[in-house]
């Protein structure tokens, strides 16, 4: 179970918080989505639960962060690691910089958590495999497309075989296919117990993904329930948080008389 | 009618009216080994508002950077106002063509809001009232005027991506080249980007955007250009491209119909790319 608890926090430098009183719990095997219109703290609520703010990034945070019942705050840089993962918007920042190939990239996970080469390799290959990298795998990490390099950030996560998952959009740059991609790799995560939290703004992706949608706004959750209710709930409109399609058409469906049948036969076609 | 390209031959562009872009079987060869554009004929008419979709790996990026002369052509021909680019240099090309990059951090470097919105309109020359009034509209367009004194990495991904596209504004060129803009966006900062591009359109200027949102592309683009493996497979309005027979099409490249343009389909309204179409076809 990964746990935030009455958790504010503040940059480095800054005079005011940037979130406030947070309480948020994942438990282990749920998926929770994280929403809100752009710079209502999504990026940072993401720092704050990886444990990287404040013991990487600086600043001063109040509140804990509690992973499978050990405050966060005792724990050094390779205990945390070993915890929980986060995977950046910009797969630029995540990457390491030191790797020739994406094999190596993917890799260095697994291998930094002290693992043997052979568990090393195994991993490495199941994450390759998952997302369909196999053609990159000999590539120089450093030029890869966007959607590439995503990608092989998302797979350099699944090869830690993480216990917590933090991901702020994960598939910004993704095209569909690869979005689908990474919608089925971190359902099977889940499968596995892993427990992850997944700031995104396309909720046609959390829609068919998660249990739960948490929305920020301000620094504050202001929502928080199961993801159908949330994405009826007409206060996300207000937010500037788009409504995924099947929510913002079924009403009108409705209106005209149309059976929900039809909205249902287009999604499943849709998801194939 | 879509035009299924399936022989480069079928949209040959020859004799068309005068285009502000044209390329001609344009193919551009990676290291010599990676072929990511076989030979593309494509001509962008004045005021057009293009959208290019397709999976990661394409050829889209490399399709557009051949626009501004980043890229030069492996073998064929890229024409801007019909023009050879050839012969032209990068610097030329630069009033001609304004392109947004993906990551904006590929862009950005100086220490304030304003004086990295300032950069490219001076670089063109522009000087005195006239630079500051373009540097002030770019500003006020993408919601960035209360940042001008704040330094860019400062401002989270979204507000960085709108100053990457403020900074392309502010040049003024005839056609603007946006590379997934609305990456990291939120519900309101994909409508202010979709109203910048209906407004540019209007005064004459050339969009042509890169993206994978297709309701973005469906609701904001005249034009929807479908590439797959550094090829056009289609070409034409959101309403013949998203229409049921080119779904086969779609499916071939990993691209789905917006879900209104699937419902329409289901309820035999004819092809409904958008909510708003969906919603007045039902109307009717």
């Amino acid at each position: 179970m990964l746990e935030l608890t009455g958790i504010s926090y503040r940059y480095a430098g800054y005079a005011t918080e940037v979130l406030h009183d947070i309480d948020l719990r994942l438990v282990d095997g749920e998926i929770v989505g994280l929403v809100g219109p752009n710079e209502a703290g999504k990026s940072t609520l993401c720092l704050v639960a990886s444990g990287l703010a404040p013991a990487s990034v600086g600043g001063s945070l109040r509140g804990t962060l509690t992973l499978d019942g050990t405050p966060a705050a005792g724990l050094a840089t390779h205990q945390l690691a070993e915890r929980v993962v986060v995977g950046f918007q910009n797969p630029n920042t995540q990457r390491s910089g030191i790797a020739a190939t994406v094999f190596e990239e993917i890799a260095l996970g697994p291998m930094n958590l002290g693992l043997a080469v052979a568990e090393t390799v195994e991993r490495t290959r199941e994450a390759i495999a998952r997302l369909k990298l196999e053609h990159l795998v000999l590539r120089d990490p450093q030029r890869l497309s966007g959607g590439q390099a995503q990608l092989v950030g998302i797979a350099s996560l699944l090869a830690m075989r993480p216990r917590h998952v933090i991901l702020d959009e994960p598939t910004a740059q993704l095209d569909p296919a690869g979005t689908r991609l990474v919608g089925e790799a971190l359902r099977s995560l889940a499968g596995t117990g892993t427990s992850l939290l997944i700031a995104e703004h396309k909720t046609d992706l959390l829609d068919g993904l998660c249990s739960r949608i948490v929305a920020i706004d301000g620094g504050r959750i202001v929502i928080d329930g199961p993801t159908a209710e949330v994405f009826d709930d007409p206060r996300l409109t207000a937010l500037g948080v788009e409504r995924p399609a099947r929510a913002r058409l079924a009403g009108a469906l409705a209106t005209h008389g149309i059976e929900p049948g039809v909205l249902a036969g287009a999604l499943s076609e849709a998801a194939r | 009618m879509t035009t299924d390209v399936a022989s480069p031959a079928a949209t040959s562009p020859a004799g068309s009216p005068a285009a502000v872009i044209r390329t001609e079987l344009l193919v551009h060869v990676y290291d010599g080994a990676t072929r990511a554009l076989d030979g593309v004929d494509l001509a962008i008419a004045r005021g057009e508002r293009v959208a290019i979709v397709g999976q990661n790996g394409s050829g889209k990026s490399t399709l557009v950077r051949h626009f501004n002369g980043l890229l030069r052509p492996t073998e064929g021909r890229v024409l801007v106002d019909e023009t050879d680019v050839a012969g032209r240099r990068v610097a030329h090309l630069a009033a001609t063509v304004g392109l947004a990059f993906q990551d904006p951090d590929r862009q950005i470097f100086a220490g304030k809001v304003r004086s990295e919105v300032a950069f490219g309109p001076r670089n063109l020359g522009r000087r005195g009232p006239e630079l500051e009034r373009a540097i002030d509209a770019a500003l006020w367009v993408t919601g960035l005027d209360k940042d001008a004194e704040t330094n860019p990495y400062d401002l989270g991904y979204s507000r960085r991506k709108l100053l990457a596209l403020a900074s392309i504004l502010a040049m003024g060129t005839p056609i603007v080249v946006l590379d997934e803009p609305t990456t990291g966006q939120d519900a309101r900062g994909v409508e202010r980007i979709h109203r910048i591009v209906g407004d540019l359109a209007e005064a004459g200027r050339t969009v042509v955007a890169i993206s994978h949102d297709m309701r973005f592309v469906a609701e904001a683009f005249e034009r929807v250009i479908v590439m797959r493996d550094g090829r056009i497979v289609l070409d034409g309005p959101p309403a013949e491209v998203f229409a049921e027979a080119a779904w086969p099409t779609l499916a071939s490249t990993f691209l789905e119909p917006p879900l209104a343009a699937r419902i329409g389909a289901r309820l035999g309204l004819g092809s409904t790319p958008t909510d708003e179409t969906l919603l007045a076809a039902l109307a009717r």
